[in-house]
C-alpha cells in the first residue's frame, strides 16, 4: 500500500535491527500491536465499528436497503464492499475515485467475509427473485500506520456483527439481528530479510519484500489469502505466515466475540 | 409540526437559547500534522490538517502566500440514506466557504507557495455539520501549530415554530422555518461565515445573531480548553487525560 519513498537511513535501520532479531517498536516477530474495537459508533448506520491497531485507525459502517437480487442468486442478499483511502489518513493518500490500492483492499476484505459465509445471505432474502437486503459495507481509513488489510477486516467484521436489520423501517416486520455464522479474521505478515513479521507498521511495509494476508474462520480453516508486493516467499515462509495467522486469528476472534 | 412546547422546551429537552452538549478533543490522529474530534449533540466530526506542504496542483501556488484547501466530506453511513462516497455539489460549496474562512485567519503570508490542507470528515450527521466541521478544523489548525489570528467557533441559529432558536437539531432543521449558520472571530467580533435560508424578519435576524455570537464564545472556550488539555499531555502533566481519552472512546461502545 502506498509505496512512498523511505529514507535509506530508516531502511538500513530496520534491516539491521531485523538481522539482530529485533523490530523498531520492540515487538517480537509474531507479536501483534494493541487492538481496540468499539462498536455501534455511528447511529445512522445499521452497524458500525471503529478499530485501532497500534496507530492505524479505521471506521466501518454497514447500511442496508431493500433491492433486487442478482439474477443468478435470486434468493440471496447482496453484499457490496467499498474502501476509501481518504487524504485525512496519510500524506500519501489523495482524494478521488478509488485507486488500485483501495480496490484491492476492499476486495480482500470482501473475499474473507463472502468465502467464510459469515453473513447468512439466504436469510436476507425477502421475496425470491424480487426483494432482498442489500448490504453496503463502507470502510474509511482515518489514520494509516500500516496493515490496513487486518484493520479493515476487523472493522468490517465487528460492524457486521453489531448490525440490526432495519425491517421495521422498511415495512417488513420486526427488526432482527444480522444473521451471522462465523467470525473471519485476517492476519497479515510481511517478509523482510527472509524473516516473517506479523502486523507490519507503515515503515515495515515500505521496506518489506512480500506480504501475505491469511483470513481464517472459527475452525482455523483458511478462507481467503492474498499475497502482495513485488517480492517472493519461500514455501517455508508461507507456512510460517499461515501458522501465525491461525494462532493469532483465534486470539483476535475472542476480542470481537 | 410542533417542535417547541408551551414552556418553551424543544423536543430534545433544550431551551431556545441552549446549545447541545459539546465535546472537543485535539490531537486525535497520528499521521496528520494536526487533528481534532468534535461532537455537538449527535454530530460527530473529525478534522485533520496537513501542511504547510508543497502545493498541488502546482498552478494554484501563490508566490506571496499559502493557500488553504479545505475538503468537507460526509462519510457514506453518516446519514440515514446511504450517501454515495465522493464529493457532491453541497460538499463542494461548503468546502469552498470553509477554505475561504480559514484562509482569512491563517497567517498565510508566512508560508509562500505552500498549501495548508484541511480535511473534514463527518462521521455522523444531525444538522449543523458545517459548523461542527469548521469548529473542528480551526482546532486542528491550532494543533498543527499553524499561526492564526484566532481560533474560530461556529454555530447555527434558526427559526422554529415562529421562535428564534440556537443550534438546530435535525428535526428542527428539516421542519423549521430558517437556518442561519455563522462563524465569528471572537477576538475582533468579525463575521467569518454566514449563510441563511428560510424566512426571518429583521428583528428575528438581530436576535438570532446576538444569540449565535454569545454561543460562539462558549464554543470558543471549549476549543481553547481542548488545546490546553492537549498541551498539558505533551508537557507530561496530563497523562491522566491521555488515558481519559482512550476510556472515553471505549465507553461509547
Amino acid at each position: 500500500m502506498a509505496r512512498s519513498v523511505v529514507s535509506e537511513i530508516k531502511r538500513d535501520h530496520i534491516h539491521r535491527l531485523i538481522a539482530d532479531g529485533r523490530r523498531v517498536d520492540g515487538r517480537a516477530w509474531d507479536q501483534y500491536r494493541e487492538i481496540m474495537v468499539q462498536t455501534n459508533v455511528v447511529e445512522t448506520a445499521e452497524g458500525s465499528a471503529r478499530v485501532k491497531i497500534g496507530n492505524t485507525e479505521v471506521i466501518v459502517g454497514l447500511k442496508m436497503t431493500v433491492g433486487e437480487p442478482f439474477p443468478d442468486t435470486p434468493n440471496r442478499g447482496v453484499l457490496s464492499t467499498n474502501a476509501e483511502l481518504i487524504p485525512m489518513a496519510s500524506p500519501s493518500f489523495e482524494s478521488g475515485p478509488p485507486d488500485e490500492n483501495s480496490i484491492e483492499l476492499a476486495r480482500v476484505v470482501d473475499r474473507g467475509i463472502r468465502e467464510s459465509q459469515m453473513i447468512d445471505l439466504e436469510r436476507l432474502c425477502v421475496e425470491p427473485g424480487k426483494k432482498v437486503w442489500i448490504n453496503f459495507l463502507d470502510i474509511y481509513v482515518l489514520d494509516f500506520d500500516g496493515n490496513l488489510f487486518d484493520a479493515c477486516n476487523l472493522g468490517a467484521v465487528a460492524a457486521i456483527k453489531s448490525a440490526t436489520v432495519p425491517a421495521k423501517a422498511n415495512g417488513l416486520g420486526e427488526d432482527f439481528p444480522m444473521p451471522v455464522t462465523c467470525t473471519p479474521v485476517a492476519v497479515t505478515s510481511v517478509q523482510i530479510e527472509n524473516s516473517i513479521l506479523v502486523d507490519p507498521t507503515l515503515d515495515e511495509e515500505k521496506v518489506a519484500a512480500a506480504r501475505l494476508t491469511v483470513t481464517t474462520d472459527d475452525n482455523g480453516d483458511l478462507r481467503a489469502m492474498q499475497k502482495g508486493l513485488s517480492g517472493a516467499l519461500t514455501l517455508e515462509q508461507v507456512r510460517t505466515a499461515i501458522d501465525t495467522s491461525r494462532r493469532l486469528g483465534a486470539e483476535i476472534r475472542k476480542l470481537i466475540g | 409540526m410542533k417542535l417547541i412546547d408551551e414552556n418553551g422546551i424543544r423536543i430534545d429537552g433544550r431551551k431556545v437559547d441552549e446549545l447541545r452538549p459539546i465535546r472537543i478533543e485535539a490531537g486525535v490522529l497520528k499521521s496528520a500534522d494536526g487533528s481534532a474530534y468534535v461532537e455537538i449533540g449527535k454530530n460527530k466530526v473529525l478534522a485533520a490538517v496537513y501542511g504547510p506542504r508543497e502545493c498541488h496542483p502546482r498552478h494554484m501556488q501563490n508566490p506571496a502566500k499559502a493557500i488553504v484547501q479545505c475538503k468537507y466530506n460526509m462519510i457514506s453511513f453518516s446519514v440515514s440514506d446511504r450517501k454515495r462516497p465522493g464529493p457532491d455539489r453541497r460538499s463542494v460549496e461548503i468546502s469552498k466557504l470553509i477554505s475561504e474562512a480559514m484562509e482569512y485567519v491563517v497567517f498565510t503570508e508566512n508560508f509562500p507557495r505552500t498549501s495548508i490542507d484541511v480535511y473534514i470528515e463527518v462521521l455522523q450527521a444531525n444538522a449543523g455539520t458545517r459548523c461542527a466541521g469548521l469548529t473542528a478544523a480551526s482546532v486542528a489548525l491550532a494543533d498543527a501549530g499553524i499561526p492564526m489570528k484566532d481560533v474560530v467557533p461556529a454555530v447555527a441559529v434558526g427559526k422554529v415554530n415562529d421562535q428564534v432558536v440556537l443550534d438546530l437539531n435535525k428535526e428542527e432543521d428539516n421542519f423549521g422555518q430558517a437556518d442561519l449558520p455563522i462563524a465569528i472571530i471572537p477576538r475582533t467580533g468579525e463575521v467569518l461565515l454566514m449563510q441563511m435560508d428560510g424566512h426571518m424578519t429583521q428583528a428575528e435576524f438581530d436576535r438570532g445573531l446576538e444569540m449565535g455570537v454569545r454561543a460562539c464564545s462558549e464554543i470558543y472556550r471549549l476549543q481553547k480548553d481542548a488545546l490546553r488539555r492537549r498541551y498539558a499531555v505533551v508537557s507530561g502533566e496530563g497523562e491522566e487525560e491521555t488515558k481519559g481519552l482512550v476510556h472515553a472512546m471505549t465507553e461509547e461502545a
